[in-house]
Protein backbone atom coordinates (compact mmCIF):
# COMPACT_ATOMS: atom_id res chain seq x y z
CA UNK A 1 0.00 0.00 0.00
CA UNK A 2 0.72 3.59 -0.49
CA UNK A 3 0.01 4.59 3.35
CA UNK A 4 4.03 6.04 3.40
CA UNK A 5 2.74 8.57 1.47
CA UNK A 6 1.60 11.99 3.06
CA UNK A 7 -1.98 12.63 2.97
CA UNK A 8 -1.46 16.43 2.49
CA UNK A 9 0.24 17.49 -0.65
CA UNK A 10 3.07 19.81 -0.98
CA UNK A 11 1.11 23.02 -1.44
CA UNK A 12 -0.57 22.78 1.48
CA UNK A 13 2.50 21.39 3.96
CA UNK A 14 4.55 24.67 2.40
CA UNK A 15 1.31 26.86 3.02
CA UNK A 16 1.25 25.62 6.10
CA UNK A 17 4.91 26.31 7.15
CA UNK A 18 4.50 29.70 6.33
CA UNK A 19 1.75 30.19 7.99
CA UNK A 20 3.62 29.36 11.49
CA UNK A 21 5.93 31.89 10.48
CA UNK A 22 3.91 34.46 10.03
CA UNK A 23 2.00 33.43 13.41
CA UNK A 24 5.20 33.47 15.33
CA UNK A 25 5.95 36.95 13.58
CA UNK A 26 2.54 38.21 14.90
CA UNK A 27 3.45 37.46 18.86
CA UNK A 28 7.10 38.26 18.51
CA UNK A 29 6.20 41.61 16.93
CA UNK A 30 3.65 42.43 20.30
CA UNK A 31 6.14 41.24 22.65
CA UNK A 32 4.88 38.18 23.58
CA UNK A 33 7.65 35.29 24.93
CA UNK A 34 6.97 31.81 23.48
CA UNK A 35 7.68 29.64 26.00
CA UNK A 36 7.42 25.34 26.01
CA UNK A 37 5.51 23.56 28.43
CA UNK A 38 5.24 19.49 29.08
CA UNK A 39 2.98 17.78 27.09
CA UNK A 40 3.30 14.97 29.84
CA UNK A 41 1.86 16.43 33.56
CA UNK A 42 0.55 15.13 36.41
CA UNK A 43 -2.23 16.91 35.88
CA UNK A 44 -4.68 17.18 33.32
CA UNK A 45 -8.03 19.55 32.09
CA UNK A 46 -11.09 18.54 34.21
CA UNK A 47 -13.66 18.78 31.11
CA UNK A 48 -17.12 17.04 30.85
CA UNK A 49 -16.54 15.79 27.15
CA UNK A 50 -12.54 15.92 27.18
CA UNK A 51 -10.86 12.45 27.47
CA UNK A 52 -6.73 12.80 27.86
CA UNK A 53 -4.95 9.95 27.21
CA UNK A 54 -3.02 8.56 30.14
CA UNK A 55 0.57 7.35 29.64
CA UNK A 56 2.46 5.09 32.30
CA UNK A 57 5.24 6.76 33.38
CA UNK A 58 5.96 5.76 36.51
CA UNK A 59 5.00 2.45 38.55
CA UNK A 60 1.70 2.06 39.76
CA UNK A 61 2.07 3.80 43.27
CA UNK A 62 5.03 5.91 42.67
CA UNK A 63 4.08 9.09 40.36
CA UNK A 64 2.61 11.88 41.42
CA UNK A 65 0.77 12.45 44.97
CA UNK A 66 0.23 8.22 44.67
CA UNK A 67 -0.91 8.60 40.46
CA UNK A 68 -0.04 5.75 38.83
CA UNK A 69 -0.26 7.65 35.58
CA UNK A 70 0.37 10.70 33.60
CA UNK A 71 -1.61 12.58 31.12
CA UNK A 72 -0.90 13.61 28.03
CA UNK A 73 -2.56 17.08 27.58
CA UNK A 74 -5.10 18.21 25.78
CA UNK A 75 -3.99 21.81 26.15
CA UNK A 76 -1.02 23.85 27.42
CA UNK A 77 -3.23 25.35 29.65
CA UNK A 78 -2.92 24.66 33.34
CA UNK A 79 1.62 24.88 33.03
CA UNK A 80 0.84 28.19 30.88
CA UNK A 81 -1.11 29.74 33.54
CA UNK A 82 1.51 28.45 36.37
CA UNK A 83 3.64 30.52 34.16
CA UNK A 84 1.46 33.54 34.53
CA UNK A 85 1.25 33.42 38.13
CA UNK A 86 5.53 32.90 38.08
CA UNK A 87 5.64 36.46 36.54
CA UNK A 88 4.43 35.65 32.83
CA UNK A 89 3.46 38.79 31.52
CA UNK A 90 2.39 37.86 27.54
CA UNK A 91 3.32 34.35 26.26
CA UNK A 92 2.40 31.94 23.50
CA UNK A 93 3.36 28.59 22.77
CA UNK A 94 3.32 26.12 19.28
CA UNK A 95 2.59 22.53 20.38
CA UNK A 96 0.64 19.35 20.07
CA UNK A 97 -2.32 18.42 22.04
CA UNK A 98 -3.85 14.98 22.24
CA UNK A 99 -7.52 13.72 23.32
CA UNK A 100 -8.88 10.27 23.03
CA UNK A 101 -11.54 8.96 20.39
CA UNK A 102 -12.02 12.18 18.60
CA UNK A 103 -11.26 11.64 14.66
CA UNK A 104 -13.03 12.47 12.09
CA UNK A 105 -12.96 15.97 9.11
CA UNK A 106 -12.37 17.76 11.50
CA UNK A 107 -10.30 16.06 14.38
CA UNK A 108 -7.19 13.99 14.78
CA UNK A 109 -6.38 12.41 18.27
CA UNK A 110 -3.05 14.42 18.21
CA UNK A 111 -3.15 17.84 17.06
CA UNK A 112 -1.52 21.20 16.81
CA UNK A 113 -2.73 24.09 19.22
CA UNK A 114 -1.57 27.54 19.69
CA UNK A 115 -2.30 29.09 22.98
CA UNK A 116 -1.81 32.49 24.24
CA UNK A 117 -2.47 34.79 27.50
CA UNK A 118 -1.62 38.42 27.90
CA UNK A 119 -1.81 39.67 31.99
CA UNK A 120 -4.06 42.55 31.86
CA UNK A 121 -6.21 41.84 28.88
CA UNK A 122 -9.76 42.54 29.97
CA UNK A 123 -12.48 40.31 28.11
CA UNK A 124 -12.89 43.18 25.15
CA UNK A 125 -9.27 43.44 25.17
CA UNK A 126 -8.93 39.60 24.83
CA UNK A 127 -11.25 39.40 21.81
CA UNK A 128 -9.91 42.36 20.24
CA UNK A 129 -6.27 40.31 20.02
CA UNK A 130 -7.85 36.88 18.82
CA UNK A 131 -10.04 39.33 16.02
CA UNK A 132 -6.20 40.58 15.18
CA UNK A 133 -5.13 37.09 14.49
CA UNK A 134 -7.70 35.70 12.31
CA UNK A 135 -7.46 39.19 10.55
CA UNK A 136 -4.00 38.74 9.88
CA UNK A 137 -3.50 35.67 9.52
CA UNK A 138 -6.47 34.38 7.36
CA UNK A 139 -6.16 38.32 5.72
CA UNK A 140 -9.38 39.19 6.40
CA UNK A 141 -10.38 42.89 6.34
CA UNK A 142 -12.84 42.69 9.11
CA UNK A 143 -13.97 40.41 11.70
CA UNK A 144 -17.65 40.27 12.70
CA UNK A 145 -18.53 39.70 16.31
CA UNK A 146 -21.91 38.12 17.31
CA UNK A 147 -23.24 37.58 21.36
CA UNK A 148 -23.86 34.04 21.43
CA UNK A 149 -27.50 35.03 22.76
CA UNK A 150 -28.60 37.01 19.80
CA UNK A 151 -26.83 34.54 17.41
CA UNK A 152 -28.95 31.56 18.54
CA UNK A 153 -31.97 33.24 19.22
CA UNK A 154 -32.16 34.36 15.48
CA UNK A 155 -31.19 31.25 13.84
CA UNK A 156 -33.32 28.62 16.37
CA UNK A 157 -35.22 30.98 17.32
CA UNK A 158 -35.35 30.51 21.53
CA UNK A 159 -32.87 32.95 23.74
CA UNK A 160 -30.56 30.78 24.67
CA UNK A 161 -29.93 32.04 28.67
CA UNK A 162 -33.65 31.43 29.82
CA UNK A 163 -34.94 28.56 27.88
CA UNK A 164 -36.08 26.08 29.50
CA UNK A 165 -35.70 22.12 28.36
CA UNK A 166 -39.14 22.09 26.65
CA UNK A 167 -38.63 24.85 24.85
CA UNK A 168 -35.63 23.52 23.19
CA UNK A 169 -36.64 20.48 22.36
CA UNK A 170 -39.28 22.30 20.95
CA UNK A 171 -37.48 24.35 18.81
CA UNK A 172 -35.77 21.53 17.10
CA UNK A 173 -39.13 19.84 16.32
CA UNK A 174 -40.11 23.49 15.04
CA UNK A 175 -37.01 23.11 12.80
CA UNK A 176 -38.11 18.98 12.03
CA UNK A 177 -34.08 18.96 12.98
CA UNK A 178 -33.23 14.79 13.10
CA UNK A 179 -32.59 14.16 16.82
CA UNK A 180 -29.75 12.00 18.04
CA UNK A 181 -30.73 8.68 19.41
CA UNK A 182 -31.31 8.64 23.15
CA UNK A 183 -31.54 12.63 23.34
CA UNK A 184 -34.94 12.03 25.19
CA UNK A 185 -33.20 11.99 28.14
CA UNK A 186 -29.97 14.35 27.61
CA UNK A 187 -29.76 17.26 29.64
CA UNK A 188 -30.12 21.53 28.68
CA UNK A 189 -26.58 21.78 28.15
CA UNK A 190 -26.59 19.03 25.68
CA UNK A 191 -29.63 20.38 23.72
CA UNK A 192 -27.77 24.20 23.37
CA UNK A 193 -24.81 22.24 22.03
CA UNK A 194 -26.95 20.24 19.73
CA UNK A 195 -28.94 23.29 18.27
CA UNK A 196 -25.97 25.76 18.19
CA UNK A 197 -24.24 23.03 15.97
CA UNK A 198 -27.21 22.31 13.89
CA UNK A 199 -28.62 25.71 13.43
CA UNK A 200 -26.32 28.71 14.49
CA UNK A 201 -22.43 27.48 13.39
CA UNK A 202 -23.42 26.70 10.06
CA UNK A 203 -24.20 30.37 9.31
CA UNK A 204 -21.26 31.50 11.70
CA UNK A 205 -18.14 33.01 10.04
CA UNK A 206 -19.03 32.87 5.79
CA UNK A 207 -18.74 35.91 4.73
CA UNK A 208 -15.94 37.10 7.37
CA UNK A 209 -14.09 35.22 10.35
CA UNK A 210 -16.56 35.80 13.15
CA UNK A 211 -16.00 36.01 17.17
CA UNK A 212 -18.86 34.32 18.96
CA UNK A 213 -19.31 35.76 22.72
CA UNK A 214 -21.16 35.59 26.26
CA UNK A 215 -21.67 32.08 26.44
CA UNK A 216 -24.39 30.46 28.76
CA UNK A 217 -22.54 30.53 32.37
CA UNK A 218 -23.48 26.46 32.43
CA UNK A 219 -20.66 26.02 29.77
CA UNK A 220 -18.24 28.90 31.42
CA UNK A 221 -15.48 25.58 31.16
CA UNK A 222 -12.65 27.93 32.92
CA UNK A 223 -13.97 31.27 32.12
CA UNK A 224 -15.22 34.09 34.03
CA UNK A 225 -19.00 34.67 35.01
CA UNK A 226 -20.49 38.11 33.91
CA UNK A 227 -22.00 40.37 36.47
CA UNK A 228 -25.10 40.88 34.06
CA UNK A 229 -28.45 38.95 34.25
CA UNK A 230 -29.01 36.49 33.33
CA UNK A 231 -25.30 35.75 34.20
CA UNK A 232 -23.26 34.56 30.87
CA UNK A 233 -20.09 33.18 30.69
CA UNK A 234 -16.80 35.65 29.57
CA UNK A 235 -16.00 33.16 27.02
CA UNK A 236 -15.69 33.82 22.79
CA UNK A 237 -14.67 31.78 19.68
CA UNK A 238 -13.96 32.15 16.62
CA UNK A 239 -15.43 30.26 13.66
CA UNK A 240 -14.66 30.76 9.98
CA UNK A 241 -17.40 28.82 7.15
CA UNK A 242 -19.09 27.33 10.19
CA UNK A 243 -15.99 25.78 11.69
CA UNK A 244 -14.93 26.60 15.04
CA UNK A 245 -11.22 27.54 15.12
CA UNK A 246 -10.31 29.09 18.87
CA UNK A 247 -11.96 29.22 21.93
CA UNK A 248 -10.75 32.22 24.46
CA UNK A 249 -11.89 32.84 28.52
CA UNK A 250 -11.50 36.45 30.51
CA UNK A 251 -10.11 34.13 32.82
CA UNK A 252 -11.16 32.60 35.74
CA UNK A 253 -8.65 33.52 38.93
CA UNK A 254 -10.66 32.36 41.85
CA UNK A 255 -9.14 28.57 42.87
CA UNK A 256 -12.28 27.96 45.43
CA UNK A 257 -14.56 28.67 42.36
CA UNK A 258 -12.51 26.19 39.97
CA UNK A 259 -12.72 23.77 42.87
CA UNK A 260 -16.68 23.95 42.39
CA UNK A 261 -16.43 23.67 39.15
CA UNK A 262 -14.37 20.52 38.92
CA UNK A 263 -16.35 18.87 41.75
CA UNK A 264 -19.40 19.54 39.28
CA UNK A 265 -17.46 18.21 36.12
CA UNK A 266 -16.50 15.10 37.56
CA UNK A 267 -20.18 14.85 39.16
CA UNK A 268 -21.58 14.99 35.44
CA UNK A 269 -18.88 12.38 33.64
CA UNK A 270 -20.04 10.18 36.13
CA UNK A 271 -23.67 10.49 35.17
CA UNK A 272 -22.07 9.96 31.29
CA UNK A 273 -20.07 6.96 32.47
CA UNK A 274 -16.79 8.44 32.44
CA UNK A 275 -13.90 8.07 34.75
CA UNK A 276 -13.35 11.48 37.29
CA UNK A 277 -10.42 13.14 36.46
CA UNK A 278 -7.89 14.47 38.82
CA UNK A 279 -9.80 17.32 41.32
CA UNK A 280 -6.59 18.56 42.21
CA UNK A 281 -3.29 20.40 40.50
CA UNK A 282 -0.36 22.18 40.63
CA UNK A 283 -2.80 25.19 38.82
CA UNK A 284 -5.14 25.48 41.90
CA UNK A 285 -1.90 26.01 44.04
CA UNK A 286 -0.57 28.77 41.49
CA UNK A 287 -4.44 30.36 41.65
CA UNK A 288 -3.87 30.14 45.50
CA UNK A 289 -0.90 31.76 45.20
CA UNK A 290 -2.73 34.33 42.88
CA UNK A 291 -3.48 34.37 38.89
CA UNK A 292 -3.53 37.95 37.35
CA UNK A 293 -6.48 38.60 35.71
CA UNK A 294 -5.91 37.88 32.24
CA UNK A 295 -7.43 36.45 28.81
CA UNK A 296 -6.32 33.37 27.11
CA UNK A 297 -7.06 31.55 23.52
CA UNK A 298 -6.68 28.29 22.26
CA UNK A 299 -5.98 27.81 18.14
CA UNK A 300 -6.72 24.69 16.59
CA UNK A 301 -3.71 25.76 13.98
CA UNK A 302 -4.80 22.59 11.59
CA UNK A 303 -8.17 24.01 11.41
CA UNK A 304 -6.73 27.82 10.61
CA UNK A 305 -4.25 25.73 7.97
CA UNK A 306 -7.80 24.40 6.34
CA UNK A 307 -9.41 27.82 6.51
CA UNK A 308 -6.75 29.26 4.80
CA UNK A 309 -6.18 26.48 2.14
CA UNK A 310 -9.78 25.69 1.26
CA UNK A 311 -9.29 21.97 2.94
CA UNK A 312 -12.30 20.69 4.30
CA UNK A 313 -10.60 17.80 6.07
CA UNK A 314 -8.08 17.70 8.01
CA UNK A 315 -6.14 15.44 6.62
CA UNK A 316 -5.55 17.41 3.59
CA UNK A 317 -3.26 20.05 6.20
CA UNK A 318 -1.27 16.85 7.67
CA UNK A 319 1.45 15.11 6.89
CA UNK A 320 0.70 11.65 8.66
CA UNK A 321 -3.00 11.76 10.14
CA UNK A 322 -3.52 9.03 12.86
CA UNK A 323 -4.28 6.17 10.30
CA UNK A 324 -0.89 6.99 8.75
CA UNK A 325 1.58 8.37 11.86
CA UNK B 1 -23.70 -11.24 19.28
CA UNK B 2 -21.18 -8.49 19.96
CA UNK B 3 -21.97 -5.04 20.20
CA UNK B 4 -20.38 -1.78 19.19
CA UNK B 5 -19.72 1.15 20.84
CA UNK B 6 -19.68 4.58 19.25
CA UNK B 7 -15.35 4.94 18.74
CA UNK B 8 -15.35 1.84 17.25
CA UNK B 9 -18.19 2.87 14.52
CA UNK B 10 -16.56 2.97 10.97
CA UNK B 11 -17.56 2.51 7.45
CA UNK B 12 -18.34 -1.11 6.52
CA UNK B 13 -19.93 -2.34 9.96
CA UNK B 14 -22.57 -4.50 10.06
CA UNK B 15 -25.13 -3.77 12.32
CA UNK B 16 -28.95 -4.83 13.67
CA UNK B 17 -31.28 -1.92 14.27
CA UNK B 18 -34.84 -2.69 15.30
CA UNK B 19 -34.55 -5.83 14.30
CA UNK B 20 -32.81 -5.63 10.67
CA UNK B 21 -29.48 -5.92 9.46
CA UNK B 22 -27.72 -2.88 8.29
CA UNK B 23 -24.60 -1.60 6.90
CA UNK B 24 -22.78 1.52 7.78
CA UNK B 25 -22.20 2.93 4.57
CA UNK B 26 -20.77 6.69 6.14
CA UNK B 27 -19.62 7.83 9.47
CA UNK B 28 -19.22 11.01 10.29
CA UNK B 29 -17.47 12.19 13.66
CA UNK B 30 -18.79 15.53 15.38
CA UNK B 31 -18.01 17.53 18.45
CA UNK B 32 -19.46 20.80 18.40
CA UNK B 33 -17.14 23.87 20.08
CA UNK B 34 -16.58 21.69 23.81
CA UNK B 35 -19.82 19.79 23.72
CA UNK B 36 -20.72 15.92 23.35
CA UNK B 37 -19.59 14.13 20.25
CA UNK B 38 -21.84 13.01 17.89
CA UNK B 39 -21.99 9.93 15.63
CA UNK B 40 -23.62 10.90 12.33
CA UNK B 41 -24.30 7.35 10.64
CA UNK B 42 -26.18 6.96 7.03
CA UNK B 43 -27.19 3.31 6.93
CA UNK B 44 -28.28 1.13 4.01
CA UNK B 45 -30.65 -1.74 5.34
CA UNK B 46 -29.53 -5.09 3.72
CA UNK B 47 -32.84 -6.85 3.56
CA UNK B 48 -35.03 -3.93 1.51
CA UNK B 49 -32.01 -1.69 0.14
CA UNK B 50 -33.11 1.44 1.95
CA UNK B 51 -31.19 4.09 3.31
CA UNK B 52 -31.34 5.71 7.16
CA UNK B 53 -29.51 8.39 8.30
CA UNK B 54 -29.37 8.22 11.70
CA UNK B 55 -27.03 10.55 14.71
CA UNK B 56 -25.66 8.61 18.07
CA UNK B 57 -24.37 10.25 21.09
CA UNK B 58 -20.99 8.76 22.29
CA UNK B 59 -22.69 6.52 25.15
CA UNK B 60 -25.00 4.36 22.76
CA UNK B 61 -23.87 0.85 21.35
CA UNK B 62 -25.45 -0.81 18.35
CA UNK B 63 -25.72 -4.67 18.16
CA UNK B 64 -23.68 -6.25 15.31
CA UNK B 65 -25.80 -7.93 13.10
CA UNK B 66 -25.12 -12.13 12.21
CA UNK B 67 -24.49 -11.48 8.87
CA UNK B 68 -21.49 -12.78 6.37
CA UNK B 69 -20.44 -13.63 3.14
CA UNK B 70 -19.76 -16.79 1.67
CA UNK B 71 -18.20 -17.85 -2.10
CA UNK B 72 -20.78 -19.90 -3.73
CA UNK B 73 -21.87 -20.84 -7.64
CA UNK B 74 -25.34 -20.55 -8.90
CA UNK B 75 -26.33 -23.98 -10.10
CA UNK B 76 -29.90 -23.67 -11.83
CA UNK B 77 -33.21 -21.94 -11.50
CA UNK B 78 -36.39 -23.28 -10.98
CA UNK B 79 -39.64 -20.90 -11.86
CA UNK B 80 -39.13 -18.03 -9.00
CA UNK B 81 -36.19 -19.16 -7.14
CA UNK B 82 -32.70 -19.36 -8.25
CA UNK B 83 -30.27 -22.14 -6.42
CA UNK B 84 -26.50 -21.85 -5.44
CA UNK B 85 -24.16 -23.55 -3.78
CA UNK B 86 -21.71 -23.31 -1.16
CA UNK B 87 -18.39 -23.70 -2.56
CA UNK B 88 -16.56 -25.47 0.92
CA UNK B 89 -19.40 -27.44 2.44
CA UNK B 90 -21.98 -28.12 -0.70
CA UNK B 91 -25.12 -26.71 1.22
CA UNK B 92 -27.54 -25.70 -0.93
CA UNK B 93 -29.37 -21.75 -0.80
CA UNK B 94 -31.86 -20.43 -2.65
CA UNK B 95 -32.81 -16.81 -3.71
CA UNK B 96 -35.80 -15.43 -4.70
CA UNK B 97 -35.64 -13.30 -8.19
CA UNK B 98 -36.48 -10.38 -6.13
CA UNK B 99 -33.90 -11.11 -4.24
CA UNK B 100 -31.58 -12.11 -6.75
CA UNK B 101 -32.45 -8.65 -8.38
CA UNK B 102 -30.58 -7.50 -11.35
CA UNK B 103 -27.89 -9.92 -10.86
CA UNK B 104 -30.06 -12.32 -12.53
CA UNK B 105 -28.81 -11.15 -16.20
CA UNK B 106 -25.46 -12.95 -15.06
CA UNK B 107 -26.62 -15.94 -13.88
CA UNK B 108 -24.72 -18.63 -16.03
CA UNK B 109 -24.54 -22.32 -14.56
CA UNK B 110 -21.29 -22.73 -12.52
CA UNK B 111 -20.97 -18.78 -11.99
CA UNK B 112 -19.15 -18.23 -8.85
CA UNK B 113 -20.75 -15.11 -6.71
CA UNK B 114 -20.55 -13.67 -3.28
CA UNK B 115 -23.63 -14.80 -0.89
CA UNK B 116 -24.41 -12.64 1.93
CA UNK B 117 -26.03 -14.40 4.88
CA UNK B 118 -27.98 -13.03 7.73
CA UNK B 119 -28.97 -15.20 10.83
CA UNK B 120 -27.83 -18.15 8.33
CA UNK B 121 -30.47 -17.57 5.62
CA UNK B 122 -29.31 -15.52 2.36
CA UNK B 123 -30.31 -12.63 1.52
CA UNK B 124 -28.29 -11.34 -1.76
CA UNK B 125 -25.73 -11.77 -3.95
CA UNK B 126 -23.10 -10.25 -5.47
CA UNK B 127 -21.79 -11.17 -9.01
CA UNK B 128 -18.01 -10.81 -9.78
CA UNK B 129 -17.15 -7.52 -11.39
CA UNK B 130 -16.83 -9.25 -14.75
CA UNK B 131 -18.57 -12.01 -16.27
CA UNK B 132 -18.43 -13.95 -19.40
CA UNK B 133 -21.51 -14.58 -21.45
CA UNK B 134 -22.32 -15.91 -25.32
CA UNK B 135 -24.23 -13.98 -27.35
CA UNK B 136 -27.07 -16.08 -28.67
CA UNK B 137 -29.07 -13.92 -30.56
CA UNK B 138 -28.39 -10.40 -32.82
CA UNK B 139 -28.41 -8.19 -35.79
CA UNK B 140 -25.78 -9.64 -38.18
CA UNK B 141 -22.83 -6.57 -38.04
CA UNK B 142 -21.37 -4.37 -40.57
CA UNK B 143 -18.65 -6.07 -42.18
CA UNK B 144 -15.16 -4.41 -41.40
CA UNK B 145 -16.80 -1.93 -39.12
CA UNK B 146 -14.95 -2.38 -35.76
CA UNK B 147 -16.09 1.13 -34.25
CA UNK B 148 -16.65 0.30 -30.40
CA UNK B 149 -18.71 3.74 -30.20
CA UNK B 150 -21.49 2.51 -32.68
CA UNK B 151 -23.64 -0.10 -30.63
CA UNK B 152 -26.51 -2.69 -30.92
CA UNK B 153 -28.74 -4.76 -28.60
CA UNK B 154 -27.75 -8.50 -28.38
CA UNK B 155 -29.44 -11.17 -26.28
CA UNK B 156 -26.96 -13.29 -24.58
CA UNK B 157 -26.65 -17.03 -23.09
CA UNK B 158 -29.25 -15.60 -19.93
CA UNK B 159 -31.46 -14.77 -21.89
CA UNK B 160 -30.64 -10.87 -20.99
CA UNK B 161 -29.93 -8.44 -23.28
CA UNK B 162 -26.78 -5.79 -23.33
CA UNK B 163 -25.46 -3.14 -25.95
CA UNK B 164 -22.92 -4.46 -27.74
CA UNK B 165 -20.30 -3.19 -30.95
CA UNK B 166 -21.43 -3.65 -33.81
CA UNK B 167 -19.31 -5.89 -35.11
CA UNK B 168 -20.18 -8.73 -32.55
CA UNK B 169 -21.92 -11.78 -33.81
CA UNK B 170 -23.62 -14.50 -32.81
CA UNK B 171 -22.03 -17.28 -30.89
CA UNK B 172 -19.03 -14.36 -29.73
CA UNK B 173 -18.26 -14.94 -25.96
CA UNK B 174 -18.21 -11.35 -24.57
CA UNK B 175 -17.27 -9.65 -20.99
CA UNK B 176 -19.39 -7.69 -19.29
CA UNK B 177 -18.82 -5.11 -16.20
CA UNK B 178 -21.63 -6.04 -13.83
CA UNK B 179 -20.66 -2.90 -11.92
CA UNK B 180 -22.42 -1.16 -15.05
CA UNK B 181 -24.28 -3.28 -17.06
CA UNK B 182 -21.42 -1.94 -19.89
CA UNK B 183 -19.79 -3.99 -22.48
CA UNK B 184 -16.03 -4.56 -22.12
CA UNK B 185 -14.41 -6.60 -24.77
CA UNK B 186 -14.73 -9.49 -26.91
CA UNK B 187 -13.02 -12.49 -25.78
CA UNK B 188 -13.40 -15.11 -28.16
CA UNK B 189 -15.26 -15.41 -31.63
Amino acid sequence: MNDFLPSASWDRLRHRAALLKRLRAFFDERGFLEVETPLLSADTVVDRHLDPMTVCVAPAGTGDGGRPVEWLQTSPEFCMKRLLAAGGEAIYQVTRAFRQDERGRLHNPEFSIVEWYRVGDDYPAGMDLLADVAGTLLDASAVQRVSYGGAFERAAGVDPHRADLAALRHAAAARAIDVPVGYEDADRDHWLEFLFDRCVAPQLGCDQPAIVYDYPASQAMLARLGDGNPSVAERFELYVNGVELANGYHELTDGAELRRRNDAVNALREVDGKPALPATSRLLAAMDAGLPACCGVALGFDRLVMAATGADDIRDVLAFPVDRA
Amino acid sequence: MASYKTNEFRKGLKVQIDGEPYLMIEMNFRKPGKGAALFECKLRNLLRNTILSRTYRGTETLEAADVEEIDAQFLYRQGDMFVFMDNTNYEQYELTSEQVDDAAKYLKEGLGCSLMLYNGNPISLTPPNHVELEITECEPGAKGDTATNVTKPAKVETGAEFQVPIFIKEGNIIKIDTRTGDYVERVSN
